[in-house]
């Protein structure tokens, strides 16, 4: 499958959408009286993985592990320091693919805080049609199509057009920005936790015109988020990260049902679960997340993870495949027979799903 | 213009019978502006100002209309005549010459020397502060160190320090207290701006694919106007004040041009004799500088719309 990986940027029908290779951004930490790098906030180290058109990939992890930042580097608001995005077969910012401002068509952006990301000194119509506007669309042709887009998350267009964002609840304005982003009629969107700051009786309508507006729009997501249930009921597959590194990778049902990295059984066993029986008890993690500026050698989860033995702390494990799961990746040398740690348990290899 | 337009078509829907959603009259918004003034409307002590301001600013610009006398011309028989003195409405200066005129026609100088200043540091400390606070960095740190020394002196120094060195006259004097008002301008600039470039809506445009130059004229500009220009109110004021004070020292206008700052400098000699007279500019410098400082209070608050 690592193979296939490599040749995924030939264009074939089942290429995917969005390929990421080795994407790192380390930023400088200064100090001193000459202001000189000092140490590096290691925020997203070489993080590679691949989307196919139309799924939904959820992002998972504690705060600081780099979720956020890894959608702004996809979107080029943070230029990375390494890697590469090939988006449908084109490398992303170089000669013979497309640029950046280019991507930034194909690709938009829900940020989390629905508060700050409307201006408020510009009507609803205005923040909408922006983005057509900046790319050449004649104004009169943006302005309807921020109509018919308005309609679309359900926002009766003439009620609407000529309010500022001081007027509308909390919920309204996430539909607006979820407007804004379509109205480049993307093919790729990045929600960066698009419903924590909504209250829960209208997250779950977000949620739900999010899932239409996928099916009706063709559109793919990469869905970031804390909300474990969230995540589990809107994704396809889902990447847990930690530390600025992935930790493991797969469909939805496989992580949900049987975590492989210590680190997601810890995360999932933090999920509040309303059933009994449905409960996972594995150990819950203690302590904070080690610093990014210094994070811990060999595997970054070692420090805080039961089963951590010394090559933990040796060797770095890579992100690989399941034997007998195909598409689920985890990075925990207790996957690998050939680690040199002394349980080898590929949990739930009995397993007769899939 | 579009603005209107769906309202008067509604408004035809209607005179033809057919049915309107009533709602969608209703929320015809209003825009931030309209807010703003709304709020005014209801600020006496505002309103009053602006109508005072409105009054000094006309009775300047028709003071030829209005003058019962010659500004220049002096009448040694007729010195330092009280207020009420017949054909000198408000009294007479050392020189003979009719102080209402003068009032009149000095208000044209102050209010020039007062606004002046401000509307070019306003061009040049406002675009300084703006491509600070945008770009930050190192282009943050030269600009702002820099306006940091200027600074460090006491702006009525610093006003006179500068006219002293480029000599007497209403150019040089516009020239130092620009010089005076960029400092502060700026750093409310960036300032603003620095707060304003790093929310949300700001990241959105970028990647919506907007230049910089897009970015700043769309999100950008609308959002720091609002309160530089309330600064900006409150610094005519002190410009009036320092203008009034370079003329009193001799370093602004010069006699016989009739200015309050120079006017108040040349009757501080007669004010045992006339006291009423000898205030009379100091009373319009006090007058239109406050005016202008409660118009700024009262805008900065109907501006402050939680948006």
């Amino acid at each position: 499958m690592s193979q296939q990986r490599e040749n995924q940027v030939n264009g074939n029908a089942t290429q995917p959408i969005l390929v990421v290779r080795n994407l790192k951004k380390y930023f400088p930490v200064t100090g001193g009286l000459l202001n000189r790098r000092i140490a590096d906030v290691q925020a997203v180290d070489d993080i590679s993985f691949s989307i196919q058109k139309g799924e939904t990939l959820g992002i998972v992890g504690e705060s600081g592990c780099g979720k956020s930042t890894t959608a702004r580097l996809l979107i080029r608001l943070i230029e990375p320091d390494q890697g590469e995005v090939i988006y449908n077969g084109q490398l992303v910012g170089s000669p013979d693919g497309i640029s950046v401002r280019e991507m930034r068509r194909t690709t938009q952006i829900v940020f989390q805080d629905s508060y700050s990301s409307l201006n408020p000194r510009l009507p609803i119509e205005e923040t909408i049609a922006f983005g057509p506007i900046v790319h050449g669309l004649p104004r009169a042709e943006a302005r309807s199509r921020a109509r018919d887009i308005l309609a679309k998350v359900g926002l009766e267009p003439n009620l609407f057009i000529r309010r500022y964002p001081h007027m509308l609840s909390g919920g309204q304005r996430q539909r607006i920005n979820i407007a804004r982003a379509l109205a480049l009629e993307p093919s790729i969107v990045l929600l960066d936790e698009p419903v924590s700051a909504i209250d829960k009786s209208v997250e779950a309508q977000v949620l739900n015109l999010l899932s239409d507006l996928k099916t009706e729009l063709q559109l793919t997501y990469i869905f970031i988020s804390h909300d474990l249930n969230v995540v589990q009921y809107i994704s396809d597959r889902v990447l847990v990260m930690y530390l600025g590194k992935i930790v493991e990778l797969g469909p939805v049902e496989a992580i949900y049902k049987s975590p492989q990295h210590p680190y997601s059984k810890a995360l999932l066993s933090a999920m509040p679960s309303m059933d009994p029986d449905n409960r996972i008890d594995s150990m819950p993690l203690s302590g904070d997340p080690p610093n990014p500026i210094n994070p811990p050698s060999g595997c970054r989860f070692h420090t805080r993870c039961p089963h951590a033995e010394p090559v933990c702390g040796e060797k770095e494990p890579a992100l690989e495949e399941g034997e007998t799961r195909a598409g689920h990746f985890a990075a925990c040398h207790m996957t690998n027979p050939d680690s040199g740690h002394s349980v080898y348990a590929w949990a739930g290899a009995t397993d007769s799903a899939n | 213009m579009d603005r209107y337009s769906d309202t008067s078509s509604q408004i035809a829907d209607a005179a033809e019978g057919r049915s309107i959603d009533v709602a969608q009259v209703a929320v015809q918004s209003r825009g931030y502006w309209a807010t703003v003034f709304n709020r005014i409307r209801y600020d006496k002590v505002t309103i009053v100002c602006f109508v005072a301001l409105l009054l000094i600013v006309l009775s300047a610009v028709f003071a030829d209309v209005l003058s019962p006398a010659d500004s220049y011309k002096t009448n040694m028989v007729k010195r330092l005549k009280p207020i009420g003195y017949p054909g000198f409405p408000l009294g007479s200066d050392e020189l003979g010459r009719d102080v209402l005129t003068r009032l009149l026609h000095g208000g044209r100088l102050s209010l020039i020397m007062g606004i002046t200043p401000v509307i070019y540091a306003l061009a040049i400390g406002g675009t300084l502060g703006l491509f600070a606070g945008f770009i930050g960095g190192r282009v943050n740190m030269f600009i702002m160190r820099i306006i940091d020394i200027f600074y460090a002196f006491p702006s009525v120094l610093l006003a006179i320090a500068i006219s002293g060195t480029l000599g007497a006259g209403i150019g040089n004097a516009i020239v130092s207290l620009t010089i005076v008002f960029i400092p502060p301008i700026t750093r409310i600039t960036e300032s603003v701006t620095t707060q304003v470039r790093g929310l949300d809506y700001v990241e959105a445009a970028r990647a919506s694919g907007a230049g910089s130059f897009t970015i700043i004229r769309a999100q950008i500009l609308s959002n720091v106007l609002g309160p530089v220009f309330i600064y900006a109110t409150s610094l005519i004021s002190v410009s009036i004040i320092l203008a009034s004070g370079l003329s009193f020292l001799g370093l602004g206008t010069e006699p016989p041009e009739p200015e309050w700052g120079l006017m108040l400098n040349t009757l501080r000699q007669s004010i045992y004799v006339r006291p009423w007279v000898a205030t009379l500019p100091g009373v319009m410098i006090f007058l239109t500088s406050l005016s202008f400082n409660l118009l700024s209070d009262g805008l900065r608050s109907a501006m402050d719309v939680k948006m």
